[in-house]
């Protein structure tokens, strides 16, 4: 190789500059991180700064088998087993809800005339402009026991004292369902807006009614609207902090608060990234398949 | 046929909508209720505001947040036009797949993992670089980029992949550099789109709670951590006089920048109109 060329391929590349920037700094402050939440999962808590250290056993060897993931594990101490399941049937609920309350609206939106749907699905986007946090303590104001559904529901003359709602697991599934609404609505929307009504013609000619064409054509139609969706308000779900800390109570055991806990509270470092590293190992799965129906809208789209 | 909505889909539409609004209507409304009690109305009263704005903690953590979500989101959209270009642009290469995943990877990770791993980072990094020094305003910043990075990458690849791409190759066919034509002719195209990716940036920036909470440090307290800190201790009507500032401010804004976008968009669908009537008319001389 003559030296020109040789100077040519080392001296540096305006394209790779465009690509390295954005990528170094994510591989740094992104993907590398994680490396490290893994490797201070097998350390133990220490007394000092950085409160973790290795535990070596007697032949100096580091100690893996005695870390954190032991006490996840423990089946006589189901603590991290229970917060590892209740959160994950508390996304899938509220995800359910989501879904149930998500689609019609996705469907009146897509069918609505062409200028209103933009003012309709600005409608559904406005709310999360403003704060998450403020927007889930609003609900304190209507869901305590002298709050505004209890008081409305008294005067209606329907109850006569107060549901207790505040502390339930009922108060973090409207909570989940109300933030992250928006997140089933956009993709089921642009999925079903994209349909060709023609089919549902069709259907209607060779006799189908209304329902027996949107439920064999419709909704086939927009499966991957539904996964889309149905992963953007499952996977933040299940690692919540927030929503459970402000509406729900001691019984109310989310992973993401047991997370919180274990740092903050009690400054165990070691378990707060074995948690984590759990936690990110069984959202692998619905990281996965959301990752594979965007990839299927994206083909789609081009 | 085609626009036809039943009245069950009107009404489960208003209904969804009123679930979506009520809780913030209400808080509005409470917010000028002089009763210490949220919910029960006693008389019209403004002095939450008052309350509100001789809480001088609250103000700073107010000032802290603004000038984090400034340099976030200028920096956010910086770093994410150039992960869209990539994406867009520059046809298929070793590791694109990943490099896309890499971007757009933070959407989905859980706020308490993500907040947790930069944390540890940072520690790691003092113990072998000597920086950061400690956790502050600087270190909230990089964070805040990293998961605001992402969605900036989305909003700027989604308007480049619509906006026709022979536009540029005709003008590198002129004989224009790279840089000339990405400054002259790509960056006024995507304008509207790095408009609403700064304001998401931005916005996402201000209202985060929980990655701030693991990377702050003294002296940079943000707004939602001292919100959180006072609705922990228990409900405050200073908590709704703020929640109505909130909602005033973004209501306001995403008027005027609606506004904006949407009189850039009119004024470059004009010129690309005037564009190909001129070509057509060159054409037929």
């Amino acid at each position: 190789m003559s030296l020109a060329a040789t100077l040519k391929k080392w001296s540096p590349n305006p394209r790779a500059g465009i690509v390295l920037v954005p990528a170094l700094w994510m591989t740094f402050f992104f993907l590398a991180p994680f490396a490290i939440v893994l490797v201070i999962s097998f350390m133990k808590s220490a007394i000092a700064m950085p409160p973790v250290a290795f535990e070596y056993t007697a032949d100096g060897s580091i100690s893996l088998l005695t870390t954190s993931y032991a006490r996840l594990f423990d089946f006589d101490d189901l603590l991290y087993i229970n917060a590892y399941l209740g959160s994950l049937k508390m996304a899938g609920v509220a995800t359910l809800c989501a879904l149930l309350i998500g689609y019609p609206m996705a469907y009146a939106i897509a069918r609505a005339p062409g200028a209103w749907r933009h003012v309709l699905l600005m409608m559904v986007i406005l709310p999360s402009w403003t704060s998450f946090l403020i927007r889930i303590y609003a609900w304190i104001g209507l869901l305590k026991n002298n709050g505004f559904i209890n008081n409305f529901l008294i005067w209606l003359g329907v109850i006569d004292t107060p549901i207790q709602m505040m502390q339930t697991d009922f108060a973090i599934y409207v909570g989940i369902v109300y933030a992250y609404l928006p997140f089933m609505i956009l993709p089921l929307y642009t999925n079903l807006v994209k349909h060709d009504h023609t089919l549902l013609e069709a259907a209607n000619d060779l006799g189908a009614n209304r329902w027996t064409a949107f439920w064999r054509i419709t909704v086939p139609l927009s499966f991957n609207g539904i996964v889309a969706g149905s992963m953007l308000v499952f996977i933040p779900a299940v690692g919540e902090f927030v929503i459970p800390e402000i509406l729900g109570g001691p019984d109310q055991l989310m992973i993401g608060k047991v997370l919180w806990q274990e740092f903050f509270n009690n400054r165990d470092w070691p378990s707060a990234s074995a948690v984590a590293i759990v936690m990110l190992a069984v959202l692998m799965i619905p990281i996965a398949i959301l990752q594979k129906y965007q990839n299927k809208a994206s083909e789609e789209n081009a | 046929m085609q626009n036809r909505n039943s009245a069950f889909s009107w009404t489960w539409l208003g209904l969804g909508f009123a679930f979506l609004y009520m809780p913030m209507v209400l808080m509005v409304v409470y917010s000028f209720n002089e009763s210490r009690l949220v919910t029960v109305w006693s008389q019209f009263s403004t002095k939450w505001y008052v309350e509100l704005f001789n809480d001088t903690r609250m103000l700073e953590a107010a000032f802290t947040s603004l000038k984090i979500g400034v340099a976030t989101a200028t920096f956010a959209v910086l770093l994410g036009t150039l992960a869209a270009i990539v994406i867009t642009r520059m046809g298929r290469f070793h590791g694109k797949t990943f490099f896309q995943m890499l971007m757009t990877a933070p959407l989905v990770m859980p706020e308490v993992i993500t907040g947790l791993s930069l944390l540890l980072l940072f520690v790691a990094m003092k113990q072998f670089f000597g920086w950061p020094e400690g956790l502050g305003m600087t270190t909230v910043w990089i964070a805040h980029v990293t998961f605001t990075s992402a969605f900036t990458t989305v909003v700027v690849s989604s308007r480049l992949r619509e906006v026709d791409n022979s536009i540029e190759e005709a003008a590198r066919d002129l004989g224009a550099p790279p840089l000339k034509v990405f400054f002259v002719i790509t960056l006024p195209i995507i304008a509207p789109a790095l408009v609403s990716a700064w304001l998401l940036a931005f916005t996402l920036s201000i209202d985060d709670l929980v990655i701030s909470s693991f990377v702050a440090g003294p002296g940079s307290t943000t707004l939602p951590m001292v919100v959180f800190s006072s609705v922990r201790l228990g409900v405050s009507p200073k908590i709704n006089a703020l929640a109505t500032i909130v909602i005033g401010i973004v209501s306001v804004g995403i008027i005027i920048a609606g506004w904006f976008i949407y009189r850039a968009e009119k004024k470059l669908e004009r010129e690309m109109e005037q564009a190909s009537a001129e070509m057509a008319m060159n054409r037929t001389e």
